[in-house]
């Protein structure tokens, strides 16, 4: 198959929004996530099952394994692991940010005690991975890697440089908008979730597969963090704020009758 | 009473680049060691045209062989010094493991043989994360015999023989069992909802 043109994935993710558009409109639910078969992201054509998902029923059943999650503690994180800049013996170029929110259930409630993980490539677009060999520098002064522990309100903090776009070979002239890779758990396993996070007023984001895979517009613009002058400091660094919802049933979700 | 008020943040692709930071040292070993009740798992991930994908990472979690879920902490047990990775402490068993398959598509385990909870045959919780999967796919792998007659596991009961089949752990003949994940055609491995 030749390689698509930015216009013609263009119109393939104007069709997938349609197509979604008149679901909701001839009643079907909206979902915030995305589908699994989403042709315009060309990897998913063979890696997407083609079977429905078994839904199994875990309000009737306490005792399932998804209904709790593994715990993580003091021993698996670092002090240095939020702070992104200070990882090696130079700072790393880039603009400085922050990015901080909450962790929360579909009851708005804190996650607490729980472990994030991001992973984002450096400010010239480039991953400190052997894989990636965008033409952009390395920066021997940041790996890109991050972990922490939620707080007693769900809070995280990290620090860290402003990633760049990168291009990738989804279809010519594909650029990926600049976002860092989060992973988060809950109090359950239903609750796991591995997402991304952008930066507001990207002009990358009409024209991205990935983040147009998830094609309600409204869960779209959850995955877009706010700037907050309130958490920039003064001489060093920009604030940013995402707060994230986890989606899946709890035991407590269950209990309480969602 | 409270009513799920807070929209979900959606998923999206765990992407190519996750190996430099979720992999971990001793991410598949989650067995202390030594114990007699260790239980290796191994499998390839397979794509819609069988090729084996080695991009994806799995993540298995589960009881211990008393049927308990663990609380113990310390899968990423990490060194406040270097700020590396120390390895788990061989004692405690944290029922969490993550491995990312290799340039085979193959993956690797060792963790404690699950015990039965409640009406369950004993079986693990999976999670699959790949680049081109747009969010992560549920599964469970089930120990053998899981599926002989009577079956009284609630999903497997659930589920056409030839589907049961693909949530079930083969043995062979070292000891070892094989779980084989198809994302997609046939013998598509049966992926789960939760609701
Ligand atoms: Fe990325």
């Amino acid at each position: 198959m030749a390689t698509a043109t930015q216009s013609e994935i263009d119109h393939e993710i104007a069709q997938a929004r349609a197509t979604y558009e008149a679901s909701v409109a001839g009643g079907a639910a909206r979902t915030a996530q995305p589908a699994h078969a989403y042709p315009p992201y060309r990897s998913t054509a063979l890696r997407h099952p083609r079977q429905p998902l078994v839904t199994v029923a875990l309000s009737q059943d306490p005792e399932a394994v998804e209904l709790a999650s593994p715990a993580f503690g003091g021993t698996d994180v670092t002090a240095l692991d939020h702070d992104l800049t200070r990882q090696h013996q130079g700072a790393p170029l880039g603009e400085r940010i922050t990015v901080s929110g909450r962790l929360l259930d579909r009851s708005g409630r804190p996650v607490r005690g729980q472990l994030i993980e991001i992973w984002q490539a450096n400010a010239a677009g480039r991953y400190a991975h052997q894989l990636d060999q965008h033409p952009a520098p390395l920066d021997p002064h940041f790996t890109g890697v991050g972990r922490t522990l939620t707080g007693d309100d769900g809070g995280y903090a990290f620090t860290t440089i402003k990633p760049g776009a990168y291009p990738w070979r989804n279809h010519t002239g594909a650029w990926r908008p600049a976002h860092i890779h989060f992973s988060l758990f809950g109090t359950a396993f239903t609750q796991r979730l591995i997402t991304q996070m952008y930066f507001p007023g990207d002009p990358l984001f009409a024209h991205d597969p990935i983040l147009q895979s998830v094609t309600d517009a409204a869960a779209r613009e959850r995955l877009v963090a706010r700037y907050d002058h309130d958490r920039s400091e003064p001489e060093w660094s920009l604030g940013y704020r995402w707060d994230i919802v986890l989606d899946g049933p709890t035991a407590t979700w269950i209990e309480e009758g969602r | 009473m409270t009513t799920p008020s807070a929209r979900p943040t959606p998923a999206q692709t765990v992407g190519p680049f996750h190996g430099c930071a979720l992999p971990f040292p001793g991410g598949g070993d989650a067995a202390p060691a030594g114990h007699p009740d260790t239980l290796v798992l191994h499998g390839h991930v397979r794509d819609g045209a069988g090729a084996p994908v080695p991009d994806a990472l799995l993540e298995f979690w589960g009881p211990g062989p008393d049927g308990e879920l663990p609380r113990a902490t310390g899968s990423l047990r990490r060194d406040p010094m270097t700020g590396g990775f120390l390895g788990r402490d061989g004692i405690g068993f944290t029922g969490f493991a993550r491995v990312a398959t290799d340039a085979d598509g193959h993956w690797a385990v060792r963790t404690l043989r699950p015990g039965a909870r409640g009406g369950h045959a004993p079986h693990l919780a999976v999670c699959v994360f790949a680049r081109g999967l747009t969010r992560h796919l549920f599964t469970r792998v089930y120990l053998p015999a899981a599926d002989r007659e009577p079956i009284t596991d609630p999903l497997l009961a659930a589920l056409p023989p030839e589907r049961r089949a693909t949530l079930v752990a083969v043995a062979e003949p070292r000891g070892s069992h094989r779980f084989d994940i198809r994302l997609q055609g046939a013998a598509e491995t049966v992926f789960l909802e939760f609701a």
